[in-house]
């Protein structure tokens, strides 16, 4: 799957010979609308699309489908998807306990995203707002934040997940903070990297000198220039978190049946893989579809967050590229 | 002026002996003619340089003066065969000793980087691999093109080195690029550019990064090594006062045109067009402190609207309609002032205004460039 | 002389870096620095990369901390400010930085740039109808359009976002403005707009200018007085005129000579090309700093550094120099061009 970043990447940027004030090319223009410029990315408006009806699925769904995840039916144990005959809820087959699989999918993806979600949200905003502060202030507060980052990245998440779980109760609360807890290096790594680099910058120097306070300059100048990449490393994290999930799932300290996640899924589908290939599949697919989804949409909007780079959108990528070749073969 | 039939093939040319018998003084060792490069981008393609002509003769430097986006580095990087992708030769000739560079594969240029045509970044820190010792990088080209071994390569950059005063050559012929300072590096990359004894060296804004005092070192160490070797040398510069003082002749460029060209002394003393006259009046000399400057007003065009006539017409204080209307083509202007040395060849007056002149003569006339210069109003420029 | 708006008087920092070559770890980025700035006046701080003009720059902005000497900016050291009263003096003096484009925030529109200060700096413009009004004057006063402040830098040339970067400056109506090299990066044509700015501002604003610069010509035509930097030291200072065209110390003369000169006589003229290149200050020569490539060094250079010393030139006129054998006048130029240019 190419995505839009990797695409644009791919160019060589155009002007390079020329002087900076090419780049008012996107500018000129007016700013087109966030929205409107999403239009025209076909991969980042699939994306979102995808995200949308996941995201809907999760808030609607389980009310639509009823008690039909549940409800088992021997009758109709281990049928192949991509079928009519048993009624539409066993279009997508079912597990071996007769329950649909359609409905499962779309029960599991509110409990999905109602463990992934928060927390990324939380490893994402405090991990990125203490290692922009670290960054920030260098010195003692660096290390002291990196040092801790350590020995939290040095235990195997898993494992202090599964010593946490087993000490506390399993609940989804408990999942979502240890999870977040394991994963918040990440982002105050990336996060120091950034600002550490910004807070040499010209204008955050031009900044200190009118007497702004470090905070009001993490606000103005650090985060707005960091918040993109996290949130790109943030939907990847994303996937990461689903699969801790079901990981965690697996040994029994997770999701609790008969409450359902994909991760939960997968793991239970993994033993039937050569008999009912669909168990798993399905569960993994909806993963994958939605962090890709996730993934394209956040290297877009890095894109199209950014001033400088967001001419970049508006390029027929298509021509540039069919006409590099044609160079060549040139005298 | 010599045709490209006339001259042996560069490769057949023994490259051995004492570089001054190479070429005689003031042979024209590159001919530009027509130059176009186009860039492909979002908007559309469009036109960096067009129509550039000039020629560098042997044992002089030619320098290239421009603001930055005028196309100067781009005709460099044309010249030498290193365009980026997005870049296309769209028309015209480099004949460079007889051998036309734009006609030939990009197989066959690599044969010409080197023993024909060297080249000096402004960046030394970049233009150099860091993994790699300086001895192993001066050393590539002796590996390459004449097929020494290691051992032989060594010996040769040491030798290198001591020609652009390196001190200690010997011992650092060892060291990695960053164990040098600024100016050393520069140096070095001079060395490189000059490793074979090319007949043309195209040097990009090669002091830019250096400070005053190491700069006038390496344009002593440039001047010293175009004596020895006879070459001829492009310099690509945006420093009024660098052409003024290093360079024989000059094309003043301009949104990708060439607008002005002629010897610097003649150029600089009697600008032929606006704009040259506009930059020589933004430098402040002979005023008085505080006293305002005459500037140009307003910026170069983006490339991607260059305007159809003239294209300094935006800025230009004489623009007329017909500048709007047609773009001035680059014609021979200003009375020569001095008989030049050769003592033949003397444009007698004026014939700017006079229509077409076939296309040569903008170029050169023999033995001695003549003044050019692409405006439709150029006899009414007055200098005071 | 009035009371100088800033004087400052033997800063020295020093900043601790990793080990070099000869174990040292302290750099000395300025030693003993003392200046004063004129109300009004253009301070031109010349000198080649290294020598700590930009250190200066960033220790009279507070952005660096002296180690010893003191800065006192009409009487009073900013260095012992706190809260409010560090605030007020922030305001008072300004900078315009060397790289229109890193110096702006590429997110933020041009209004907001300029506005920026204000955030902090609360009092001074309380409405935002007051501070859209005057976002709209100083982008006039800068020459650019009161419409242009909704457009983001990159929709402007080089030339444009140092206006931007100037206007900033002006935001919090400042006596004192440190340019670093603020004209460096910008193309000769735009350079000489750029300039003309200055000048302009400063004769309607009276406000004080301290220009850094490597470009001598620039310089010559801005700075009433001018001192030139050498690894850390202000090794001459004086009056523009007395120093460029009686420079004592033979760095300044070599300074001079080798920046290119644009004559369009084409007259060749004798140039002192230096040897060597500006030592490492982290092992800076003892006694005088320049010794190691000035032709004129003897035993005592390398012994004694040399105390700042009031000279007077032919025309009676004095400036100060730093130099065992500081130069006579111009006839001691020829000597050196023979002497010093061989290669």
């Amino acid at each position: 799957m190419t995505t839009s970043m990797t695409d644009s990447a791919a160019v060589p940027q155009p002007d390079a010979q020329q002087p900076p004030t090419k780049n008012t090319a996107a500018g000129k223009g007016g700013n087109p609308g966030l929205f409107r410029l999403l239009l025209k990315d076909r991969f980042a408006a699939a994306s979102a699309l995808v995200l949308v009806a996941v995201g809907l699925t999760a808030l609607v769904g389980p009310a639509l489908m009823g008690d039909l995840a549940t409800k088992q039916n021997l009758l109709f144990a281990n049928k192949a998807p991509f079928t009519m005959a048993h009624g539409w809820e066993y279009f997508l087959g079912s597990d071996s306990l007769g329950r649909s699989m359609l409905a499962r999918l779309v029960v599991a993806s509110r409990t999905t995203l109602s463990v992934a979600l928060p927390a990324v949200a939380v490893a994402l905003v405090i991990g990125s707002l203490w290692g922009v502060w670290a960054g920030y202030h260098r010195g003692w507060r660096e290390n002291v934040s990196m040092r801790i980052a350590d020995v939290i990245m040095s235990f195997p998440s898993l494992l202090l997940a599964v010593v946490v779980l087993y000490v506390f109760s399993p609940s989804a609360a408990n999942i979502v903070l240890i999870l977040a807890l394991t994963r918040i290096p990440i982002y105050l790594r990336t996060g120091r990297a950034e600002s550490a680099e910004l807070q040499s910058r010209t204008f955050v120097d031009a900044a200190r000198t009118f007497g702004a306070k470090p905070n009001a300059i993490i606000v103005r100048h650090v985060i707005p220039v960091v918040l993109p990449t996290l949130l790109t490393l943030a939907t990847l994290e994303f996937c990461y978190v689903m699969l801790a999930e079901s990981s965690l799932s697996f040994l029994g300290i997770g999701i609790q049946p008969p409450d359902v996640s994909w991760g939960l899924m997968v793991s239970q589908g993994r033993q039937y893989l050569q008999t009912a290939w669909w168990l798993s599949i399905f569960p993994g697919v909806a993963i994958v579809v939605t962090t890709i989804a996730a993934n394209v949409l956040a290297a877009w909007l890095r894109i199209a967050t950014d001033p400088a780079q967001r001419w970049r959108l508006a390029l027929p990528r298509k021509r540039l590229i069919v006409r590099i070749p044609a160079k060549e073969a040139q005298p | 002026m010599r045709t490209a039939a006339e001259q042996a093939p560069p490769n057949s040319r023994p490259r051995a002996g004492t570089p001054a018998t190479q070429s005689q003084a003031h042979d024209v060792v590159l001919q530009v003619k027509d130059l176009a490069v186009d860039i492909r981008t979002h908007r559309g393609t469009i036109r960096a340089v067009n129509s550039v002509a000039f020629e560098a003769r042997a044992g002089e430097t030619l320098a290239l003066l421009g603001e930055s986006g005028c196309g100067k580095s781009m005709t460099a990087k044309a010249l030498a065969g290193i365009m980026d992708p997005v870049c296309d030769l769209a028309d015209g000739q480099i004949v460079l000793n007889g051998t036309d560079l734009a006609a030939l594969s990009p197989k066959e240029r690599l044969k010409f980087a080197g023993p024909e045509l060297g080249i000096v970044f402004q960046d030394a820190l970049t233009a150099l691999n860091p993994v790699y010792t300086v001895g192993t990088q001066l050393g590539e080209a002796f590996r390459i093109h004449r097929g020494l071994n290691a051992k032989q390569a060594r010996l040769e950059a040491i030798d290198l080195m001591k020609r652009v005063g390196i001190p200690e050559p010997e011992s650092r012929v060892n060291s990695y690029p960053h164990q040098f300072s600024g100016g050393m590096r520069q140096r070095i990359l001079i060395a490189m550019a000059v490793a074979l004894n090319p007949r043309l060296l195209i040097a990009d804004e090669p002091t830019t990064a250096l400070d005053v005092t190491v700069q006038a070192q390496i344009m002593q160490l440039l001047r010293t090594l175009r004596e020895e070797g006879q070459m001829a040398v492009i310099l690509i510069t945006h420093d009024l006062a660098v052409v003024a003082e290093e360079a024989d002749s000059v094309a003043v460029m301009y949104a990708g045109n060439v607008v002005e060209s002629g010897p610097v002394a003649e150029v600089f003393a009697d600008p032929r067009h606006p704009y040259t006259k506009g930059l020589l009046e933004s430098v402040p000399v002979h005023l008085e402190r505080g006293a305002h400057l005459k500037s140009i007003p307003g910026s170069p065009p983006e490339l991607h609207d260059i305007p159809a006539g003239c294209v300094y017409q935006s800025r230009c204080p004489l623009v007329q309609d017909i500048c709007r209307a047609e773009r001035p083509a680059l014609r021979p202007a200003g009375r020569r002032r001095t008989a030049d040395p050769a003592g033949t060849n003397v444009l007698e007056a004026d014939d700017g205004g006079m229509g077409t002149t076939p296309a040569d003569r903008t170029i050169s006339a023999e033995g001695r460039p003549v003044r050019t210069a692409a405006c439709h109003f150029s006899e009414e420029i007055t200098n005071g | 002389m009035a009371e100088p708006l800033l004087s400052i008087d033997g800063l020295t920092k020093t900043f601790h870096v990793a080990k070099s070559a000869s174990g040292n770890t302290k750099l000395k980025a300025l030693d003993g620095i003392s200046l004063t700035v004129g109300r009004g006046e253009t301070l031109g701080l010349v000198g080649e990369s290294g020598c700590g003009k930009s250190t200066l720059a960033r220790t009279l902005m507070m952005l660096e901390t002296p180690d010893e000497g003191t800065v006192s900016f009409e009487g009073t050291n900013p260095f012992g400010l706190r809260g409010k009263e560090l605030l007020g003096w922030r305001r008072r003096v300004q900078m315009v930085f060397q790289d229109p484009f890193a110096s702006l925030n590429a997110r933020m529109s041009a209004g907001d740039i300029i506005a920026e200060p204000w955030a902090t700096h609360r009092s001074l413009y309380p409405t935002s109808k007051e501070r859209d009004e005057r976002v709209r004057e100083l982008l006039e006063m800068v020459g650019l359009r009161a419409s242009d402040g909704r457009k983001s830098p990159q929709e402007f040339s080089g030339g444009q976002r140092q206006r931007i970067g100037i206007a900033r400056a002006l935001a919090l109506n400042p006596d004192a403005i440190i340019l670093d090299e603020p004209v460096s990066a910008l193309d000769l044509s735009v350079q000489a707009q750029v300039l003309n700015l200055l000048n302009e501002l400063q004769r309607e604003l009276g406000v004080s200018y301290i220009f850094i610069s490597h470009d001598l010509t620039v310089v010559r035509h801005v700075a009433d007085r001018v001192a030139v930097m050498y690894l850390g030291r202000i090794i001459e200072t004086g009056e523009t005129e007395e120093v460029f065209d009686h420079p004592r110390h033979p760095y300044t003369a070599a300074l001079m000579s080798a920046s290119p000169k644009l004559d369009v006589t084409g007259a060749k003229r004798d140039r002192i090309v230096l040897k060597g290149e500006l030592p490492s200050p982290l092992d800076p020569p003892s006694g005088c700093r320049f010794r190691t490539r000035c032709w004129k060094a003897q035993d005592i250079c390398a012994q004694v550094a040399p105390e700042p010393q009031v000279l007077t030139a032919p025309d009676g006129r004095r400036h100060s120099a730093e130099c065992h054998f500081p130069l006579d006048s111009l006839k001691g130029l020829a000597g050196a061009a023979v002497t010093a240019s061989a290669p």
